[in-house]
């Protein structure tokens, strides 16, 4: 089980970063999430993996522990909300930028598939 | 138990709501005079929570009643008070800007601004790790919208990379709270300070990576050298008001690595002792130089303000590594002076930019202000100030912060730097400075005049800087009493966590 959770996790933040390194908004976000995601995981494991734990007292033999699900609890609902205000803004730079290069110009970016072509 | 401590968190959540109910949302000036009274207030509260502490030690307050380590306390000690008496006095400065009439310009200025003071008081007082992330967030995401306020090309561009950067950091940071936690089991400072002292050897090198990632994330926060490079850009396309009150936040980074560095990793912390402050000594010195090239460099003056944050947070995170009182005691006279002054240099850019019509802040010759009296004025007092010139705060701060340095192997490196450093911020504030004044072209002059509310803003901030000189003695005093107090980690762990039974 750890070895599968740890590749996982490997997987989902290489993705992560891989996208995030990207030069238009939308990938960035996706790589932003994914890497949330990988985080999100690993606050999980933290509190160690077993199955069948219970949180509450008195009602298993073996205990999970609360406090990890608590902060990824918090972490899930921070990162929702940064993700969204980021999507905003990312829709906003495309109009007042005329782009959706990260960096605002298209300049030193590499054009877009369809427009090599032409 | 003491309500005093949770104060200056609710005060601006409760404005921020008040300010979005109807009656007082309608009308621009109750707007302003809510948030404006709201603001000194918190000044008093902070005040009053500072002598408090200073007459009863440090205090604490457990939310919800849960008893450290199981619940999240918020604690009030004499660093954490000042650093609260600072950020109220600089956003009083700034709301009062604000005030006369950028606010307008874009929608939510006041609510916006207060929630941030919430973000920022909460960091200042937060006793445990994760909560210290939650405040990191309410405060990095009020900044977000903020940074936009009035809009435009550059603030939107410079918001992107600001909040991608940002959105990293805390992934960052909340991977090496998982890592802190997986291997320490706490996530309360003073409780995690307690568990690093006799840390099994095989957790060691896992709360080693969780340390340094913190120095990542809050060397991002800080904005010290290889992550720098969003901040003049950010701080220079924001409007002055925010601006100003950004120049706290930077601050926030080096608080979080003094808590961290000093109290977790510090002396008592066993085979752990002194983590990273090699890291942090060689950058915060790359940052102090990269800086002040940078302020030699600038063409406009909001450009050149930005890089002297960068110069106060390099000479600042360089101190942090010393990690002794008289170290710590500079840091703390030095961040609140130069805060002070940066935010005052914010206000005044944008003052002088409107004056000088379509040059606006760049250095180049332009037409000349209409008020160059009270305005080269003010500009010659902050740069006296902030290159450390005597006679007013800069230099008591920075003689603080050579004095610390004596004697130990890194004097003869630091007084280098800082000394060369202070030279070269001299020289570009005199180009600056004449550049702006004096290079006029015609004899046409703007109509524009700077606003009483705003003229006060930037006095209040300077007032400071002068204040700070006149009362160098107990406020030096003051800052070796909190730097002890933040030195003590086992009183710290005495008074948090009476049961652990650490005897002296």
């Amino acid at each position: 089980m750890e070895t599968l959770f740890a590749i996982c996790i490997g997987f989902l933040t290489s993705c992560g970063v891989f996208l995030m390194l990207r030069g238009r908004t939308f990938p960035v976000v996706m790589g932003l999430t994914m890497l949330s995601y990988a985080v999100n995981l690993f606050i999980f494991s933290s509190g160690r993996l077993n199955l069948k734990g219970a949180v509450v007292l008195g009602t298993s033999e073996s205990y999970a522990d609360p406090l990890p699900q608590a902060l990824v609890l918090t972490a899930i609902v921070i990162g929702f909300a940064m993700t969204a205000f980021l999507v905003i803004l990312a829709i906003r730079a495309r109009a007042d930028l005329g782009n959706d290069h990260v960096d605002g110009s298209m300049s030193d970016a590499r054009p877009a598939k369809k427009e090599r072509l032409k | 138990m003491n309500h005093l401590v949770i104060i200056p968190i609710l005060l601006p959540m409760l404005t921020a709501l008040l300010i979005m109910l109807p009656p007082v949302h309608y009308s621009p000036w109750r707007r302003r005079l809510v948030s404006m009274v709201s603001t000194v207030l918190l000044l008093l509260v902070c005040v009053a929570l500072l002598f408090k502490v200073l007459a009863n030690g440090m205090t604490f307050y457990a939310v919800g009643n849960w008893v450290p380590p199981f619940g999240i306390i918020m604690v009030a000690d004499l660093v954490s008070a000042i650093m609260l008496c600072l950020t109220a006095f600089l956003a009083v400065g700034a709301v009062f800007y604000g005030s006369a009439g950028e606010d307008e310009r874009g929608s939510f200025f006041h609510p916006l601004f207060q929630f941030q003071l919430m973000g920022i008081n909460g960091a200042f007082l937060t006793g445990d790790l994760f909560n210290l992330f939650v405040f990191f967030e309410v405060l990095l995401i009020a900044s977000y919208a903020l940074l936009i306020h009035a809009g435009g090309k550059n603030k939107t561009k410079a918001a992107v990379h600001y909040v991608i950067l940002n959105l990293t950091g805390s992934a960052i940071f909340l991977l090496a709270l998982a890592v802190l936690y997986g291997s320490l089991g706490t996530l309360n400072i003073a409780d995690m300070a307690l568990k690093v002292a006799d840390l099994p050897p095989d957790n060691q090198m896992l709360v080693k990576v969780g340390g340094l990632m913190l120095l990542i994330v809050f060397g991002l926060k800080a904005a010290i050298l290889p992550l720098q490079f969003w901040l003049p850009a950010t701080y220079s396309s924001a409007s002055a008001p925010v601006a100003a009150l950004f120049a706290v936040m930077t601050k926030i980074g080096v608080y979080a690595l003094l808590r961290v560095f000093t109290t977790i990793f510090g002396e008592q912390a066993g085979p752990l002792a002194g983590l990273a402050t090699n890291l942090m000594w060689v950058f915060g010195l790359a940052t102090l130089f990269l800086g002040a090239l940078g302020v030699l460099a600038s063409k406009d003056f909001r450009k050149l303000v930005a890089n002297l944050v960068l110069v106060s947070v390099g000479s600042l995170v360089a101190m942090v590594a010393f990690q002794n009182t008289a170290a710590n005691a500079a840091i703390l006279y030095y961040t609140v002076h130069s805060t002070l002054v940066c935010g005052a240099l914010f206000l005044l850019a944008d003052l002088i930019a409107v004056q000088r019509g379509k040059a606006a802040d760049r250095l180049v010759a332009a037409r000349r202000v209409s008020q160059p009296i009270l305005l080269g004025g003010l500009f010659i007092f902050a740069a006296i100030s902030v290159a450390g010139l005597p006679p007013f705060s800069g230099f008591i701060g920075k003689l603080m912060l050579l004095q610390a340095a004596v004697g130990s192997a890194k004097q003869f490196w630091l007084w280098g730097f800082l000394l060369l450093c202070s030279l070269m911020v001299l020289v570009g504030l005199s180009r600056a400075g004449s550049t702006l004044f004096w290079r006029v072209s015609g004899l046409q002059k703007a109509d524009e005049r700077a606003l009483p509310l705003q003229v006060f803003a930037v006095f209040w901030l300077l007032s400071a800087s002068a204040l700070m000189m006149v009362f160098a003695g107990p406020l030096t005093e003051l800052s070796f009493a909190g730097a002890t107090q933040l030195g003590d980690v086992i009183q710290t762990i005495r008074t948090i966590l009476p049961a652990s039974g650490v005897s002296l």
